[in-house]
C-alpha cells in the first residue's frame, strides 16, 4: 500500500483535497481579509519586468502606471510570496506521491510539439482573460465564490460555460 | 482574535510575506495532491471521465464559505472588511469567456499551472509563459479594452444581493447544488467510457 502511494498514481480522495483547500482559503480570508490568486502575481512580474526595461513607457502605459504608484502595492508582493509558496508545496506534493518527472503530458493522439504549442496559446489567452475578469479561476473565481461576490460567480459561469464549449471543439487535443 | 487578522492590526505587516509563503504552500499541496498539476486530469471535468475539478473547486468554495458565514455570525470575524472583487458587467464575462477558451487549449488555470512547473511539467512551463505574454499584450494594448474594462461597474456587490436573495438562503441553495452536482459526476462517470493518462 505505501509502495503504491508513490508511484505517482496516487490521488488524495477529492472531498478531502477540497475541504483542504477551502480551509486554507478560509485561512486566507481569516488572516490577510483576501483570499488566493495566481494570475496576480504573472502580472505583478511584467509590470515590474517592464518598468524596468523600458521606465518612461510603463509610466505612460495606462494599465501599467496603475500598478506603478508611489507606494509599493503591498498585495502584489504578497502575490510573488504567494506562489513561491505554491510551488513549494506542489514539489512537497509531487516528491510525496512520486510524481517528479520532467515531461510533457499529453495525448496519443497528438505529439509533444502540438500539445505545448496549444499550451502556450491557452496561456496567452488566460493571461489575457485574466486581466479582463480582474482574476483568474483561483482569485476571481475560487476566492470570489467564498465570498458570494457577484464578480466571482458571473466569471467561474463565463470560465467553466466556455471552457466547456470549447473543450469540444478542441476535443481532438485531449481525447 | 477577530479577523481578518493583518486588516484588524492583530499581526505585524511584517509576518505578510512569511505567511503568503505558507498559505501558498498548502495551497499548492491541496491542488497537486488531488491531480491539479496534470492537465489530463483536469481536462476530465468537460469530457466527463473525471470530475476532480468540479469536486475540489465546489468542495473548497462551500467549505470556505461556511467558515466565512459561521465566523461572522459567532462574532470571530468581520467579514465586512474583506476583500470583494468590484463587479465590471462586461468585462467579467469577456474575460471568464476568453479563459475558458484558454483552459480548453492549455489544460490548466494559472493556479494549476504553477502545481505542473513543481513536479516538471513541460507542458506547464510552456502555459506560463504564455500566460506572461498573454499580460504584456493585453497591458500594451490596454488603450483598446479600456473602455470594455471600465465600463458598468456595480462595485463590490454580492450574488444574493443582485438575485434580492438572504445571503444564508443563497449559501443554501448553493450547498444543495453543489451536492447535486456531485451526485450527477457520478453518474457520468460511470457512463463515459475512461480515458488512460
Amino acid at each position: 500500500m505505501a509502495k503504491n502511494k508513490r508511484d505517482g498514481t496516487f490521488y488524495i480522495n477529492p472531498y478531502l483535497g477540497g475541504v483542504l483547500l477551502g480551509l486554507v482559503l478560509f485561512g486566507t480570508y481569516y488572516i490577510t481579509g483576501r483570499g488566493l490568486g495566481a494570475s496576480g502575481a504573472v502580472k505583478s512580474t511584467v509590470v515590474t519586468a517592464v518598468h524596468a526595461v523600458a521606465p518612461s513607457h510603463a509610466d505612460e502605459n495606462k494599465y501599467y502606471s496603475k500598478f506603478l504608484s508611489d507606494d509599493v502595492s503591498p498585495m502584489s508582493n504578497w502575490l510573488v510570496f504567494e506562489v513561491l509558496g505554491i510551488l513549494a508545496g506542489g514539489f512537497l506534493s509531487g516528491t510525496i506521491y512520486g510524481r517528479l518527472k520532467l515531461k510533457v503530458e499529453h495525448s496519443p493522439k497528438i505529439t509533444s510539439k502540438r500539445r505545448l504549442i496549444a499550451a502556450l496559446a491557452g496561456g496567452l489567452l488566460f493571461g489575457i482573460g485574466s486581466q479582463f475578469a480582474r482574476g483568474c479561476t483561483s482569485g476571481a473565481a475560487l476566492s470570489g465564490m467564498a465570498v458570494l461576490s457577484a464578480s466571482g460567480i458571473i466569471t467561474m459561469m463565463a470560465i467553466f460555460g466556455s471552457a466547456y464549449l470549447f473543450s469540444w471543439i478542441f476535443k481532438k487535443l485531449w481525447i | 482574535m477577530v479577523g481578518p487578522l493583518i486588516p484588524m492590526g492583530v499581526i505585524p505587516e511584517t509576518w505578510n510575506n512569511v505567511i503568503a509563503l505558507l498559505l501558498g504552500g498548502g495551497f499548492g499541496f491541496a491542488l497537486e495532491a488531488s491531480g491539479f498539476s496534470s492537465s489530463r486530469k483536469i481536462m476530465g471535468t468537460f469530457f466527463g471521465y473525471d470530475f476532480v475539478v468540479l469536486r475540489v473547486f465546489f468542495t473548497a468554495a462551500v467549505t470556505a464559505m461556511t467558515g466565512i458565514l459561521y465566523f461572522d455570525y459567532m462574532g470571530w470575524m468581520d467579514a465586512s472588511m474583506l476583500y470583494i472583487n468590484p463587479y465590471y458587467v462586461m468585462s467579467a464575462i469577456v474575460g471568464g469567456i476568453i479563459m475558458g477558451m484558454g483552459f480548453a487549449l492549455g489544460g490548466f488555470c494559472p493556479g494549476t499551472s504553477f502545481c505542473g512547473i513543481a513536479i516538471g511539467k513541460i507542458d506547464a512551463m510552456f502555459f506560463t509563459a504564455g500566460l506572461f505574454i498573454g499580460v504584456f499584450i493585453f497591458s500594451e494594448l490596454y488603450p483598446l479594452f479600456e473602455g470594455m474594462y471600465n465600463s458598468r461597474n456595480l462595485g463590490g456587490v454580492k450574488i444574493y444581493e443582485l438575485l434580492g436573495m438572504r445571503e444564508t438562503v443563497f449559501a443554501f441553495l448553493l450547498i444543495v447544488a453543489a451536492v447535486g452536482m456531485f451526485y450527477g459526476a457520478g453518474f457520468v462517470e460511470k457512463k463515459v467510457r475512461k480515458v488512460e493518462y
